[in-house]
């Protein structure tokens, strides 16, 4: 018994690893320093909780389902394009199993690889790419996201037919 | 003419890569180098015989708008990328505008690769003369010019910002133009590689001049906000001009004045200000989006159609490198 409060008090002492930090959040984004997403988000007037930037920082966990908003880093080909930020989040089956859906923001000069951090998220979680904007957005984008998510979740609410 | 010292950096330190301050050269850097590309790895010569499809009138006008896309081009690499690199705010953002000063230089040289795949000399000849004769490609050019020689290092980031993300775009358009109709498809191939470099650099160049907005006082900002909407606004009714003087002859003015807006509008949100054209005139005809990227359609909105499709994620386990498609 001494021994085990002893470690404890150690941990703590030492300010061992808390775990993830949970949020309740239906709206989670990532956002580079660059802050396009941030913005964007800003722009929704929704709670949202943003993916910590920093690996040293507590990572996210999701605790009621939730849509994921991201920038997709220009590349070629799909390599590189989804943040590593992301990856890391989504690497957490908890997080996984909780997003359902996914809002992607990127640039048409980018060609194909236009949002394709929505579609390769899309895919790999199997939940639908609802939108896709370019850079921080317009307020026509602002208006039909707004919208579309309020209807998005009404309609997951509706029992299975 | 009168003589301008040169301005160059004070004090020069050995640069180190282990000690970074700003992670956002970094990723750029990185982003820049695999992009890189050469425009002889682009088999132009598959379009001889498309080029030989098209009229005179629309030879000439492809020929125009690429000398006046070369201008700028020159203007970028020679000037522009360079003029920014004594305002650094890191020792790596100087070295990321060296990479965009050479891979201006490379955009450049990419379109006399077009013409002498293409084209006769005396066309060419003929094409670079229109280029300096022309009184709105010339007054965009002076009108750059004069802020990259300013004395105001935000000043420069907007014009190289609005440069980048918005002065090339009434010549960008007809490569798309003539790819969604079939023509030029390899010419296409390789104007987008140069728009997608232009997009990484806007995006730096505008990253870096709102880190330099956080530095200075708010009415330094407000004052700075207006001159970007003026200075806007001055290239954009240039812009218009110069547009009619190209392409009132194909009947494509009105179709290019849309891609302008909505260029326009990314230029702003690359300089953190809000898009400024309202979505009215910035519906860009939806051939040259699909031409720019296949993807950009409305039929990939979720939210505007049924959305009868959706399933419940299923979790799947994941390793980082499963993320590279």
């Amino acid at each position: 018994m001494t021994a085990q409060a002893i470690g404890a008090g150690e941990a703590r002492a030492l300010g061992s690893d808390p775990g993830p930090r949970p949020t309740a959040s239906r709206l989670i984004y990532f956002s580079s320093v660059s802050g396009n997403t941030h913005r964007f988000v800003g722009k929704l007037g929704l709670e949202a909780e943003r993916i910590p930037l920093l690996s040293r920082e507590r990572p996210l966990r999701a605790t009621e389902p939730f849509v994921l908003i991201v920038p997709t880093y220009g590349g070629t080909g799909g390599a590189g394009s989804v943040p590593k930020q992301v990856i890391r989040f989504l690497n957490d089956p908890h997080n996984r199993g909780l997003i359902r859906g996914v809002i992607s923001a990127g640039n048409t000069n980018f060609g194909d690889n236009y949002c394709a951090a929505g579609d390769i998220i899309a895919v790999k979680c199997g939940v639908p790419h609802l939108y896709r904007f370019e850079l921080m957005g317009t307020s026509e984008d602002v208006d039909r996201v707004t919208k579309g998510l309020d209807e998005f979740w009404t309609r997951l609410s509706l029992p299975p037919q | 003419m009168t003589s301008e010292k040169l301005k160059l950096l004070d004090h020069v330190q050995a640069i180190n890569w282990n000690r970074i301050q700003d992670d956002k050269d970094v990723e750029v850097w990185n982003r820049l180098v695999n992009n890189f590309w050469l425009p002889e790895k682009v088999p132009l010569s598959n379009d001889v015989q498309s080029w030989h499809t098209l009229t005179p009138q629309e030879q000439q006008l492809t020929m125009r708008v690429f000398t006046g896309l070369t201008l700028l081009d020159t203007i970028q690499g020679t000037v522009g990328a360079v003029s920014l690199i004594p305002d650094a705010l890191t020792p790596h953002e100087e070295a990321v505008y060296t990479n965009i000063a050479f891979m201006e230089s490379v955009h450049a040289k990419s379109y006399s690769s077009i013409f002498s795949t293409l084209c006769s000399t005396k066309e060419i000849d003929d094409a670079f003369r229109w280029s300096v004769e022309n009184e709105n490609l010339q007054r965009k050019a002076h009108i750059v010019m004069d802020y990259y020689r300013g004395d105001e290092p935000l000043k420069r980031k907007v014009a190289s910002t609005l440069l980048e993300s918005f002065l090339f775009y009434s010549g960008f358009y007809l490569p798309m133009y003539w790819s969604s109709r079939a023509k030029l498809t390899n010419t296409a191939d390789l104007i987008r590689l140069i728009i997608r470099d232009e997009a990484v650099h806007g995006y730096y160049i505008g990253y870096k001049f709102q880190k330099g907005l956080e530095l200075v006082s708010e009415e330094k900002r407000q004052e700075i906000k207006d001159y970007t909407f003026e200075l806007l606004f001055e290239l954009y009714e240039n812009e218009v001009q110069y547009t009619h003087d190209l392409y009132d002859v194909v009947g494509l003015s009105e179709d290019v004045k849309k891609f302008l807006h909505y260029n326009a509008n990314k230029a702003l949100m690359n300089l953190g200000y809000e898009a400024m054209f309202p979505s009215s005139v910035t519906d860009v005809n939806p051939a040259i989006l699909s031409a720019l990227s296949p993807n950009a359609d409305e039929n990939h909105d979720f939210f505007s159609g049924s959305g009868s499709s959706y399933v419940i994620g299923k979790a799947v386990n994941t390793e980082d490198e499963d993320w590279d498609f």
